[in-house]
């Protein structure tokens, strides 16, 4: 993708450098912690899918011989169960309470099942197999025991997979985009700051020799100048007539007439 | 990091069926039905009759309902509403398929373990071993 590792947009100081690299810190350390958690979560995952794959084969079993026992009882009290069953039904007496438990940092939910209130016994209208009615009773119990834990263990999994989905995103996203973007930051701001550093530096050496060549020059101008002076009392030479005259030229405040 | 669905703490929720007459007729022996003031039941008899769209409406309904935290569904009515079963994410209320008398478990069409097939190797219970 083209525009994955581009820059920040700031101005190249000092201070900002100085922001972007704890950012930088901050995103190296966040993202190893994502990762633990990542591997943490995984684990868990993990151990959740073999303990529901071995729950889901248990209920199988205790399904078949809970309608095994169902079997029998029509099998004694008659066809009329199912009617007279479907009668009695009111208010259910067998519930589910639901709480959070937090595992790897993840809050999960957990079932449990508990009865409220009596089992209805008033199976009014069954005149016989009352033993077998309640071994099928027993057995349908039991299984929805087992079934609630299974309930438990499948949100469990299904949370867990949507927390370690997101904990990947994140760490990739802070793997491949912000770390590199804000490393193409601070290799900018360097950058422009040792290009500003070598500006100030050639322009400190232009003036400098600058200076040398202006001390040079005045330097030469006052040698040549004393050369005259020296030359001009031995005697008029070429190069000083010129001089002279310009000195004439020039209004000489000593003489007063 | 917070989550987003937030899974709420009920004391006191029911469990939905979805099942065929014989294993309905043995949750609620146990004492799993539930018939409220407006007569509304949380338990729905499948039959030879029962029509696909009050199968996908009687579960549209028990996932709706806040009072319910798992919903049974016999593994063979899962199959009839499976886009169904499978497009639901929700945490709760569960949806648990389970086995009938005269189809026995699945594990191959199971909508959680398909769900994460790549996870197992070809050995394992959920991949169409048996």
């Amino acid at each position: 993708m083209a525009g994955q590792s581009q820059r920040m947009n700031v101005v190249p100081t000092v201070t900002v450098l100085a922001v972007i690299k704890a950012r930088l810190i901050g995103a190296t350390r966040g993202h190893a912690l994502l990762k633990k958690k990542s591997d943490a979560l995984t684990v868990q995952f993990r151990q959740i899918l073999k303990k529901i794959v071995a729950t889901k084969e248990s209920m199988g079993t205790i399904m078949k011989s809970s309608a095994f026992a169902l079997t029998e009882a029509k099998y004694v009290a008659g066809e009329n169960i199912k009617h007279v069953v479907l009668e009695n039904v009111q208010s259910a007496s067998v519930k589910v309470r639901s709480r959070q438990e937090n595992v790897a940092g993840v809050k999960l939910p957990r079932f449990e099942h508990f009865s409220e209130g009596e089992t209805k016994n008033d199976l009014t209208g069954l005149a016989r197999g009352g033993q077998q009615v309640q071994a099928c009773r027993g057995a349908y119990v039991k299984a929805i025991e087992v079934l609630v834990e299974l309930a438990s263990l499948q949100t469990s999994f299904l949370t867990l997979d949507v927390a370690i989905k997101t904990t990947n995103r994140r760490v990739n996203a802070l793997e491949s985009v912000v770390k590199p973007k804000l490393e193409n930051t601070i290799t900018y701001i360097k950058g422009e700051l040792d290009e500003l550093e070598r500006e100030d530096f050639f322009r400190l050496k232009k003036i400098q020799a600058y200076k040398k060549r202006e001390i040079e020059n005045k330097l030469k101008a006052a040698r040549q100048l004393a050369n005259e002076q020296v030359s001009s009392q031995t005697g008029i030479s070429t190069k000083s007539s010129s001089n002279m005259l310009s000195a004439a030229t020039q209004k000489d405040e000593d003489i007063i007439f | 990091m917070a989550n987003r669905a937030q899974i709420p703490t009920n004391n006191s929720a029911l469990i939905a069926m979805i099942a065929d007459e014989d294993t309905i007729t043995g949750f609620l022996l146990a004492g799993v039905g539930n018939v409220d003031l407006r007569r509304k039941t949380n338990y729905l008899i499948v039959d030879g009759k029962t029509t696909v769209k009050q199968i996908e409406d009687a579960f549209k309904e028990f996932t709706a309902r806040e009072d319910i935290a798992i919903v049974l569904v016999s593994q063979y009515v899962a199959n009839m509403i499976r886009f169904l079963v499978d497009s639901y994410n929700k945490p709760i209320p569960a949806i648990l398929e389970i086995p009938s008398k005269d189809h026995p478990y699945d594990p191959a069409h199971d909508s959680v373990l398909s769900r994460v097939k790549y996870l197992f190797s070809s050995e394992s219970v959920a991949s169409e071993r048996r």
